[in-house]
């Protein structure tokens, strides 16, 4: 039985208290008024410098040809659309008010990246349980209770993002622009995307939706363990082949709900942009992270001595999981990216416009080193994945270049040329993971960390590779 | 502990066999006599391919104007058939190569006529690519070798040019793979040799493998090196085939989900062929306890997978296509307008063979079934050969100017061309059934003592009769 020590607690409230401070003050400090962007602005520009003063210029007035460019093929808000009708430049209201929405989405923005990035780390762990199982892996079951442990967030990681999706449809914030745009052509905020996609991208139907993914997800982890824990206890091969028939049905329906779930989610913020492949991609990032996350918890529980049947081999094997889908996640990033920088049809490079070549290029570049470069680097050498000092570090590497690529999936569409990496940013992160830790030890300690009635338990204790 | 597996896995090895046992089932094919029924088969190979020869001849002789082909629908059979063979040959890979990733000791009785599969389908989809030329003669300029011309270089933009190296590459990494793990077999079979003839054949193809620890040890390092190469560029392959379309601005072409998906089905379609095959050969060579029920419904169940993985990337596409709300979206391989207009038969031949009826082996009875495994595989063939038409044609068909919009009807050259690479398939595999040892022997013989029916019957009950050796 695991107990969950009082120094990580006691770590894991720190964070969710300093993460939470960081979030209130990043909701203190939003702007609230078009006056407070323009000091907002005055003061940016003042801290520059006078010798940078024109350069600012320049930035700014490059920012804003992106606007124009985004504003005239996407329509981004619908307040932007008003402003290109009028033909107005610059220091206009129209303007402003665009900065505005977009300075006052920045503490939403982020807050909704870390908890899209924990709760489907914590969905793809049940998928990873899902397929270790599907698969009668051998080599795993011991480590299966780590996976059920991580899938514990699912829970209050869906309600929370569900609080977040309800607020921004009352209107809470300016995440989701279609949500302010409309498909009548008269109104004043008409968006020509809206005509042909209002079917599908609307307020009600878009929370229904939500219900039912994260209803499925938190259903199916239920029932999968509550099979595991009367398997433990009865020793009946029953729930085992019970469990078998859960995972395959729940890996059928994650793989529908994640489709619709990643567009609704992720891909509406910038509506005006599409990609088939879309949900695969956000599958392949959030997966290896999943798989990560399971190899560090793994690591520290047996460091405390809480899995001495743990050998290196499983911790190879998890590495190697690790190095192989950071690479599948490379192809996929590649697949999208290059088939639409290819063709270069307006509608779909507008999207890497401000990922490739504007102000999140930093970013985009620095995660794709992050989640390519460096495991393929780090995790090549068979050695390596044995070291689990190793493994942690390119884990957290791939970590904090998967929180990166959601970020970059996100902020664009919402806080725009506006990205800041601050107190607000980091106070999220660290209430996320905060509570994620917390959730995810606290599960820990719900269940003996060996599942000892797996028919397949003693060929994993035996496991050598 | 090394042998130790699980009482519930079910023995992949059957009928009690001991090494020997092994070898004597393997040699037997290489070591018998053809019966009646080779004969005819390869007869009606070699007819076929003598015919799709006499069509390729005709067709360059005379020029590409005898195939079906017209102005819009520029690509039709000839590369619906290309990208079908090159996903056949997926399946080999993925047996010899992701499989030996994940460890699955059921890839072993299938692995070689897997891989040997892919090769002859590689050899097939080869020839389109030529073939599909207005002047073949000039092929060899799609490579990148210093010339004449002031040096005239290639231009590296084009995915069809990646093709050229995806595909050679392809062959030429399959091939030593496949080579390689020949080795100890090809050694068993020069070893057991008794006409000088064979001795020699033999001796040269297994390049004297003498079966030394440290040879082994090599041997084991290198399939794993190349299974870790091999499985990125199985998945590189049908990705830049995909790419031939979806780099592409014609609607239902240019789409990002086309890499994976173009893979998934190729491994859907590559399983379906070595099905056919295989349920054939485990029949014909008697190799029943080799290829058992266990492996079928283990390829079945990747069917499945890859089949489900395919339909939801038909979703995506189909989602996508009406949430684009672009019109042009309205008449693509998979839209409305493809479901109701004059290809409305290819559509539903797709959809109903790729995404429907693969379910049936949701049903246990069903997928250990080899009749019904046989019929499914077949549909699923041909569901993927009209899928690849549906990409190519129906999207061509229909394209931004109603002014251009065509239908396509194939000539007997498309066809007989399309017979011959099935001709030329058979032949090359008739060959290979009698020449090679078409189970991995070495590997089969490394998993017995764990995956044997005996000896899982001995260890789960202690106190049965011990098993020789």
């Amino acid at each position: 039985m695991y107990t969950f020590s009082s120094r990580l607690k006691t770590f894991s409230l720190v964070l969710i208290i300093i993460g939470a401070l960081g979030i209130g003050y990043g909701f203190f400090t939003a702007p609230k008024t078009v006056d407070d962007v323009k000091a907002m602005m005055h003061n940016a520009e003042d801290s520059h410098g006078a010798a940078t003063a024109e350069h600012t210029e320049v930035d700014d007035h490059a920012s804003k040809d992106v606007h124009e460019v985004t504003g005239a093929i996407k329509g981004e808000h619908a307040t932007e659309n008003d402003h290109e009708a009028a033909g107005e430049h610059g220091d206009d209201a129209g303007h402003y008010e665009h900065v505005l929405m977009q300075a006052q989405n920045r503490p939403w923005t982020a807050i909704y990246v870390p908890m899209i990035f924990f709760l489907l780390i914590s969905v793809c762990a049940l998928v990873y349980y899902a397929i270790q199982r599907a698969a009668s892996a051998g080599w795993s079951p011991l480590l299966f209770r780590v996976m059920e442990g991580v899938t514990g967030y699912i829970g209050i990681g869906s309600l929370i993002v569900l609080a977040f999706l309800v607020a921004s449809a009352m209107h809470g914030n300016h995440m989701f622009a279609w949500m302010y745009a409309s498909a009548d052509p008269t109104a004043a905020n008409f968006d020509f995307a809206m005509e042909t996609k209002d079917w599908w991208l609307n307020i009600p139907g878009f929370l229904i939706r939500a219900v039912i993914y994260v209803s499925i997800w938190i259903g199916f982890r239920h029932f999968i363990l509550k099979n595991s824990r009367l398997q433990d206890e009865s020793g009946d091969l029953k729930y085992f082949k019970r469990s078998f028939n859960l995972s395959v049905v729940f890996l059928v329906v994650f793989l529908v709900s994640e489709l619709f779930m990643a567009f609704d989610w992720l891909m509406s913020i910038d509506h005006h942009w599409f990609s088939q492949l879309y949900s695969f991609y956000v599958f392949a990032s959030m997966f290896v992270s999943a798989i990560t996350v399971i190899a560090l918890v793994t690591i520290y529980l047996r460091s405390r001595g809480f899995l001495p049947q743990v050998n290196d081999s499983h911790i190879h094997d998890l590495a190697k999981y690790m190095f192989a889908f950071s690479i599948f996640w490379t192809y996929l990033w590649y697949a999208q990216f290059m088939l639409q920088w290819y063709a270069n049809i307006p509608e779909e490079a507008t999207y890497f416009y401000p990922r490739l070549l504007g102000e999140y290029q930093p970013l985009f570049i620095g995660m794709l080193i992050m989640n390519f470069v460096f495991p393929i680097l780090v995790l090549m050498n068979s050695d390596y994945k044995r070291i689990p000092w190793f493994v942690v570090l390119a884990g957290l590497i791939i970590l904090t270049g998967h929180y990166l690529d959601v970020f970059v999936m996100v902020a664009p569409g919402t806080v725009g040329s506006h990205w800041h990496f601050g107190i607000p940013e980091i106070g999220a992160l660290l209430f996320f993971a905060g509570l994620f830790i917390f959730v995810v030890f606290n599960s820990l300690t719900k269940a003996p960390l060996l599942p000892k009635e797996n028919p397949f338990i003693k060929e994993s204790e035996v496991f050598h590779y | 502990m090394g042998h130790y597996e699980a009482p519930i896995r079910e023995p992949i090895i059957t009928g009690d066999k001991s090494y020997h046992d092994i070898t004597l089932d393997v040699a037997a094919p290489i070591e018998g006599k053809a019966n009646k029924s080779w004969y005819i088969a390869f007869t009606i190979a070699l007819i076929a391919f003598l015919w799709g020869i006499g069509s390729i001849a005709y067709t360059i002789g005379t020029g590409i104007g005898v195939w079906g082909l017209n102005n819009r629908i520029n690509w039709a059979w000839d590369i619906t058939n290309f990208v079908w063979w090159v996903g056949i040959g997926h399946a080999g890979t993925l047996i010899s190569a992701v499989l030996l990733l994940f460890r699955q000791k059921w890839r072993m009785g299938i692995n070689r006529s897997a891989e040997a599969m892919t090769i002859f389908a590689v050899f097939q989809a080869g020839l389109f690519p030529l073939i599909h030329m207005g002047r073949i003669w000039n092929g060899f300029y799609t490579l990148p070798v210093p010339n004449p011309l002031g040096s005239l270089w290639v231009n590296f933009n084009s995915p069809l040019l990646w093709d050229v190296f995806a595909i050679s590459t392809y062959l030429s990494v399959s091939l030593v793979f496949w080579w390689t793990g020949l080795l100890p077999d090809f050694a068993m079979i020069r070893d057991r040799a008794t006409k000088p003839f064979q001795k020699k054949i033999y001796s040269l193809v297994s390049f004297g493998w003498s079966g030394k620890a440290k040879d082994w040890q090599r041997f084991e390092e290198v399939s794993l090196v190349l299974a870790g190469l091999a499985t990125p560029l199985v998945l590189s392959v049908h990705t830049i085939v995909s790419f031939d379309f979806a780099t592409s601005v014609i609607p239902g072409w240019h789409s990002t989900v086309y890499p994976p998906y173009f893979v998934a089905g190729a491994v859907f379609s590559g399983f379906a062929m070595v099905q056919t095959l295989l349920l054939i050969m485990r029949k014909v060579s008697n190799l029943e306890d080799y290829i058992t029920r266990v492996h079928v419904e283990n390829m079945n169940k990747v069917i499945l997978v890859t089949g489900g993985i395919v339909t939801v990337a038909y979703l995506s596409e189909l989602f996508v296509g009406w949430y684009t709300g672009s019109s042009y979206e309205d008449f693509v391989y998979l839209s409305v307008g493809a479901a109701t207009g004059p290809y409305w038969w290819a559509f539903w031949s797709l959809i109903i063979c790729n995404s429907i009826i693969p379910q049936l082996f949701w049903f246990k009875k069903i997928r250990r079934n080899y009749i019904w495994t046989f019929i499914i595989a077949i549909f699923i063939n041909i569901g993927m050969w009209f899928e690849r038409f549906d990409i190519i044609v129906i999207n061509l068909s229909r394209g931004h100017l109603p002014s251009s919009w065509t239908q396509f009807s194939p000539t007997f050259v498309d066809i007989g061309i399309f017979v011959g690479t099935i001709g030329f398939f058979f032949v090359l595999f008739l060959l290979y059934a009698r020449t090679f040892p078409v189970i991995a022997q070495a590997e089969v013989k490394s998993i017995l003592k764990s995956s044997g029916n005996n000896f899982k019957r001995e260890r789960d009950n202690p106190s049965a009769v011990k098993t020789e050796v």
